[in-house]
């Protein structure tokens, strides 16, 4: 089969976000939009930081952008530095020998900025603790604004969340 | 399969000792089923080292791990060496008082960071180590202090502010038009964080060094005296992408320790939790191969296959990257007819696809000109650092665990392992696609042959104190390695992960060379070592 011929075929996978979701959610979906449009001139830029996940998460944020999800036709893009970002999406429990690297993101993040701690580790440090290498949740080291929990939280999840972020 | 009589059964064991007598070396075997397939053996202190790595050295020994145990007032060194698919473990008593030993690293280089995160959490010393600098720690615990040792508090003594590692010494090169590139710890994708420091004429990178532990989290001190479940569960989060292995692993250990056998159903359903979990990192980083050169249609592409896999995790087993399946004794989810079935149209799509696919990626001269050549890892550098996985064998290096020491329920499965000599990215993308071939006939074997007994659960006895296991499989990455030794009441006293990043991560470090600085995220994400995994 041809390249052409495959992308024909496999057609728009994307899917309708009420595909298997409810009313509230579509309400909050359209709201996302309409928010993302006034508040951030329809481009909400995310910075994912990873201060000491075990990279479950990375996978699921990373999911986001494949064609099922397709996370940029909310107006969501994913930033390489955090002087772009509106939001830092912060996943596992914060690593001491993090720390400084977690707090000199946040800091470089420009403000208004909002954090959200995204898995059960970076929610309330889950499996891993407060050690003498962990700090724990992500709200130890900078403030959170939302948590989104789950081990890892599905993309579905991971969707909802920021929906509720953008629309607060 | 004629390559499972590869299996000496430690044919080479009379010539070592042969040799080792010439030294004034003698090996006492201490007999533990634990440790089954390895065999154990004591080495008197004063004979670690130099006499003894070189020996093992001569007889063309794989290293595969090393970890320290911190016995009452002596430190416990074990080393794990491979040869013909049997394993060894050498042991050693280092009295605490001095906590030194020799070093195996001047003759295994694959043995450099295992030695140096032994020095840095147990405190034990290698003076003829030729890298003197510190690895797992950084900044948050001082020189004096060993995290690993049972006097220190799992807690520790931490600052309000760890600072940040600045002042490694990397490092440096003088010259015309050299000058340096640091990256990290912080990505600029949605990546685990570390750092690497490049040393580049022009676009030509001259040299890569890895700094890395920025996510050591204390792995190994949160599992001491946790219960076997409890254990099961840090071990899935060691490297969430290897979730089933490493799980499978700890629960092998385990399993081995406590002498318990698991059902056979529950067996098979660990195999095809593993063969999934290989599937859905191999379609995921296929796809981010050709995108990182710009190749979006493959990703597109190989990241759709991926999502639809991971929803059938969802649906047949209520996680779609298998947490928690794998559990002590053997799995928390059984799959019915309906699944069976479902599975199997699944297979049958995604081989399908598989098939329209490959052509279109081979025929594809601007994909094939970036990834052929790129990022090339000679078979010899695969073996000095021991490589492991699809990283050894798209270099030629021709081992899988599953099929050269082969474990439950794989002896009764001959696994075809695909192998390339060309050792560039193009052949870790063949070796990959390959695998998931092999993985998908794995798992349509796997299927046919499903035991119909329902358990999927032994009973758990408690095994004595300081009984020991150990488990070694096959991960998607390659060889996976784990160390566990139980105290009193079923608590964990002792848990080593060996993920197979420790032994891929320095290949990185070398197949850059001369490669352009711009291509570092392909072939990086052609190893797509762990950090998790080798931080811990
Ligand atoms: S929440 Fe779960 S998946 Fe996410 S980093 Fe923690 S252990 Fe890993």
């Amino acid at each position: 089969m041809s390249l052409f011929g495959k992308i024909f075929k496999t057609g728009i996978i994307t899917e309708r976000f009420d595909a298997y979701s409810d009313a509230e959610m579509n309400q909050v979906g359209a709201e996302l939009r309409r928010v993302v449009d006034r508040r951030f001139s329809g481009n909400l830029v995310i910075r994912q930081v990873d201060p000491g996940s075990c990279n479950g998460c990375e996978l699921e944020i990373n999911a986001l952008g494949n064609g099922f999800y397709d996370i940029e036709r909310y107006g969501i893009s994913f930033a390489a530095s955090p002087r772009h970002a509106d939001v830092l999406l912060v996943t596992g429990p914060v690593a001491r020998h993090m720390q400084a690297a977690l707090l000199a993101t946040y800091e470089a993040t420009p403000d208004p900025k909002w954090v959200v701690a995204v898995g059960d580790c970076a929610v309330n440090a889950g499996e891993f603790g407060q050690t003498y290498a962990s700090c724990g949740a992500v709200e130890q080291v900078i403030p959170v604004d939302l948590v989104i929990p789950g081990c890892p939280p599905t993309p579905l999840s991971l969707m909802k969340g920021l929906l509720k972020l953008a629309g607060q | 399969m004629e390559n499972t009589t590869l299996r000496s059964r430690f044919q080479w064991l009379p010539e070592l000792q042969t040799s080792l007598v010439y030294r004034d070396i003698s090996l006492k075997e201490i007999i533990n089923d634990g440790l089954q397939p390895a065999r154990l053996f004591e080495v008197a202190h004063q004979h670690w080292g130099a006499d003894l790595a070189h020996e093992v050295k001569q007889m063309n020994f794989r290293f595969v791990a090393l970890w320290v145990e911190d016995g009452e007032d002596s430190f416990t060194l074990t080393a794990c060496l491979e040869k013909q698919a049997d394993y060894i473990l050498l042991r050693c008593f280092v009295p605490g008082e001095i906590a030194e030993a020799p070093s195996f690293t001047p003759y295994f280089p694959a043995a450099d960071r295992m030695e140096r995160h032994a020095t840095d959490l147990f405190g034990i010393r290698f003076p003829d180590h030729p890298d003197p600098r510190r690895w797992t720690r950084h900044q948050a615990w001082s020189e004096r202090q060993f995290p690993l040792r049972k006097n220190f508090p799992v807690s520790g003594t931490p600052l309000p502010l760890t600072p940040p590692d600045h002042n490694y010494p990397f490092i440096g090169a003088q010259g015309n038009g050299v000058y340096e590139i640091p990256v990290g710890p912080v990505h600029a994708g949605t990546i685990e964080p570390g750092h690497f420091r490049f040393l580049a004429v022009g676009e030509t990178v001259l040299n890569l060094e890895e700094h890395l532990g920025y996510v050591h989290k204390g792995i190994e001190k949160i599992a001491e005296g946790r219960d076997p479940q409890g254990l099961a569960r840090l071990a899935g989060r060691v490297s969430g992408d290897a979730t089933v292995a490493h799980a499978w692993a700890a629960c092998m250990a385990m399993e081995n320790a406590a002498g318990i056998t698991v059902p056979a159903r529950a067996v098979f359903l660990r195999a095809i939790f593993a063969e999934r979990e290989r599937i859905a990192n191999h379609l995921g980083d296929i796809g981010g191969i050709c995108n990182d050169v710009g190749f979006a249609f493959a990703n597109y592409q190989f990241s759709r296959l991926r999502e639809i896999w991971q929803r059938d995790n969802y649906a047949w087993f209520g996680h779609r990257f298998l947490m928690d399946a794998v559990v002590p004794g053997g799995v928390a989810k059984n799959i019915d007819e309906k699944i069976v079935d479902a599975m199997r149209s699944a297979l049958l799509r995604l081989r399908g696809e598989l098939d329209e696919l490959r052509p279109i990626l081979e025929n594809n001269g601007s994909l094939q000109d970036r990834l052929v050549t790129a990022g090339y890892l000679s078979q010899e550098l695969a073996q000095a650092f021991a490589c492991v996985g699809y990283m050894a064998r798209a270099s030629g290096v021709d081992y899988d665990v599953r099929r050269d020491a082969p474990y439950p329920p794989y002896d009764a499965f001959p696994t075809k392992a695909v192998c390339s000599a060309d050792g560039d990215v193009a052949a870790r993308l063949h070796v990959r696609y390959e695998d998931i071939y092999a993985a998908l006939d794995l798992l349509e074997r796997l299927l046919a042959s499903l035991p119909r007994q329902r358990e999927i659960l032994a009973a758990w006895h408690v095994p004595p104190a300081g009984a020991e296991g150990i488990g070694i499989l096959e991960s998607w990455r390659g060889e996976l390695l784990c160390h566990v030794r139980f105290g009193e009441n079923n608590r964990i006293a002792r848990y080593y992960p060996r993920d197979p990043s420790v032994l891929n991560w320095p290949s990185l470090e070398k197949l850059i060379h001369n490669n352009i600085v711009p291509d570092f995220p392909l072939c990086n994400k052609s190893v797509n070592a762990s950090y998790s995994g080798q931080d811990l």
